[in-house]
């Protein structure tokens, strides 16, 4: 028998990151844009850089992420992130810089200044949030929309004959000798969490090594636009983006699979 | 330090880097593609920034983010390329940044072509992208006067927290003229205290232009408009000659200015009273002399190196109270001081008999 006096001690499986603030959110339901930012977070806590970390945030649903993240953080254009981000970096080349964007941000308006923030190396680290949609608007075709989507602006379904077809940007970008890392992950099940979490470490560890551009896609769920429960958006992941967006490395500089492997 | 030689587009990123520019962003565009050249290799030689940039857009984004970082930062193009900035610069005055941009003007519209041109007035003076908001705005007539000028928009963009322009055409850029550089001034070692340095020991700032509250943005605006208000009451600039007893006084800016200071002087020759007022600031436009001179003179004429953009200001200052007429060339055209004489001559003739 255990005496009423005898402390039992707690242990903390689970707590908020410190870099991420104990405000509401203006996530929907089942978004997993919620679950990407507490992966970055919890790897800012990890790394011990959340003091010297620089957040941009883009334009699209992710456009008050500077106000979730606990840390420097600021707003750019649409689109015009990784452009905001490398001015940054340039001038502050000791602070951990990243972009968080969207797929219309970062694969239709901001196509430039993704691929030559990767051409250009800047040692910087970009998460992408592949939605399929664009989210803010209200559920416009976006760059990275599936052939046979219906959205409101392809109501029909994407018709590749008119719209051609999705961008593939962990690939593209990826092709770029300056970039570094880049992968892509998903946002559907646990086990595939975790997996993305381990490859935004590694993203990150790449800044801090220095050794370039890192970026990591995330696919994620837009039930409210996709018109799916939240259950239903995170199969819709995996029995539809997942077959048309491979998850898995697009690029490994020499290196970086030392830096994913260490703990 | 001696005067020496200088290309008037050397000479503006020389002088940026004496007063402590720590990153320059910039896309080539004719005519100031020497300004870009110069920094490309001084820059990295003092161990600051230099991209080039895949396009203007890039540019400006990479100065608004070297400047939320606290950093002097500046971008230089032409027309279009200014055209295509238009986004960052709305961005950068919404947020209150500090930056530079050096527009040396071509003609338009489209592509236009490479010669000298004004065609920018309007866009740089009257709000630089969308929004509620005036840029600062500097056109030097020579090229002593552009370094003193990038010199003083380093200056203004840090105090006023703003974008300021400095603003000329292709023959200033083009042109080589004996001129002074002043000593280097020493980089800024401290950041400001509201830039983005990482959230060390104190509360995460943030720098952005966002506010989806009506009466909150209302708020940030009139704090902007206060600002710009202050900029009006002490950054009035202007250069005048032989005003004093002037029935006629040309209002001409940069090379326009310039060029017409040649013909007020036949005419003065020509015993006509004439003087010459030279804005240097465009935004905040110098209204207050220049009303004041409406008091007491017959006429005014805009010379411009465009169909008539400062004419719009002119008239506003002038309230009414005079005539004012316009000489304008467009499309790349320099204006020679005889066709300003001319016009000159034309117009004194019209003035009203006076008893005096
Ligand atoms: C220059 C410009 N064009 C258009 C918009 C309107 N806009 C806001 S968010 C957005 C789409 C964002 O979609 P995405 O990047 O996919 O992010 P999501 O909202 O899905 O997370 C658009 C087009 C804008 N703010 N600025
Ligand atoms: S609209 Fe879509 S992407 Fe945006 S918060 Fe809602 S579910 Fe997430």
């Amino acid at each position: 028998m255990v005496a009423l006096e005898t402390v039992i001690e707690e242990q903390v499986v689970y707590a908020r990151p410190a870099s991420l603030r104990d405000v509401p959110t203006h996530y929907c339901p089942g978004c997993t844009h919620g679950i990407a930012h507490r992966l970055v977070a919890e790897v800012l806590d990890e790394l011990g850089v959340r003091e010297r970390t620089i957040g941009v945030s883009p334009v699209g649903c992710a456009v008050f992420a500077y106000k979730y993240f606990n840390i420097d953080g600021c707003e750019a254009a649409h689109g015009r992130a990784p452009a905001m981000a490398t001015g940054l970096k340039r001038v502050s080349p000791d602070a951990v810089v990243f972009t968080y964007q969207g797929d219309g941000d970062l694969a239709a308006i901001g196509t430039a200044e993704i691929m030559h923030v990767a051409a250009r190396g800047e040692n910087i680290t970009t998460i992408f949030v592949n939605n399929a949609i664009y989210g803010m608007t209200g559920g416009q075709m976006a760059p990275t929309t599936l052939p046979g989507q219906r959205t409101k602006s392809s109501p029909t379904g994407r018709d590749v004959e008119l719209a051609g077809f999705p961008m593939r940007m962990a690939e593209l970008v990826g092709s770029l000798p300056g970039a570094a890392y880049v992968t892509r992950r998903s946002l559907h099940n646990v086990k595939e969490i975790n997996k993305a979490k381990k490859a935004i470490r590694a993203a990150f560890k790449v800044q801090l090594a220095g050794m370039g551009f890192a970026m990591v896609e995330l696919l994620s769920s837009c039930p409210t636009n996709w018109g799916l429960s939240a259950p239903e958006a995170l199969q819709w992941i995996e029995d539809v983006m997942v077959p048309y967006y491979p998850l898995g490395d697009t690029k490994v500089a020499d290196g970086v699979d030392a830096l994913m492997k260490e703990r | 330090m001696a005067a020496e030689l200088l290309k008037g587009n050397v000479a503006l990123a020389e002088a940026a880097i004496r007063a402590g520019v720590e990153a320059y962003f910039g896309y080539p565009i004719t005519p100031q593609t020497e300004l870009l050249e110069h920094m490309a290799q001084r820059m990295p030689e003092l161990g600051r920034a230099f991209i080039q940039a895949e396009s203007e857009l890039a540019s400006i984004n990479m100065v608004y983010g070297a400047a939320c970082a606290g950093a002097r930062a500046m971008t230089s193009s032409s027309s279009p390329g200014i055209s295509l900035m238009q986004e960052g610069f709305s961005y950068i005055a919404g947020s209150e940044v500090p930056a530079v941009v050096v527009d040396v003007m071509r003609g338009g519209p489209g592509l236009g072509n490479i010669q000298p041109s004004q065609s920018d007035y309007f866009q740089v003076t009257r709000s630089a992208g969308h929004g509620d908001y005036h840029p600062i705005v500097l056109a030097p007539a020579s090229v002593q006067e552009a370094i003193d000028l990038v010199m003083l928009a380093f200056d203004l963009a840090d105090k006023y927290r703003h974008l300021v322009f400095v603003v000329a055409d292709g023959l200033l850029g083009q042109m080589m003229e004996p001129a002074e550089l002043p000593p280097m001034r020493p980089l800024h070692t401290e950041r400001p205290d509201w830039a983005l340095t990482g959230a060390q020991g104190r509360a995460p700032r943030i720098i952005t232009s966002l506010e989806l509250d009506a009466p909150a943005l209302e708020e940030v605006n009139n704090r902007l408009q206060a600002k710009l208000r202050a900029i009006e009451e002490h950054e009035q600039r202007y250069a005048e000659q032989m005003i004093e007893d002037a029935r006629l006084v040309i209002v001409g800016y940069g090379t326009a200015g310039r060029i017409a200071q040649t013909a007020v002087k036949q005419a003065r020759h020509e015993g006509m009273k004439v003087g010459l007022f030279r804005p240097i600031s465009l935004w905040p436009f110098p209204e207050r002399r220049l009303s004041r001179l409406a008091d007491r003179v017959d006429a005014f004429l805009v010379v411009e190196m465009n169909a008539g953009q400062m004419l719009d200001d002119v008239r506003l200052a002038a309230g009414g109270q005079v005539p004012v007429d316009f000489y304008g060339r467009t499309g790349g055209m320099v204006p020679v001081p005889e066709e300003i004489y001319q016009a000159i001559a034309t117009l004194y003739a019209k003035l009203p008999d006076r008893l005096s």
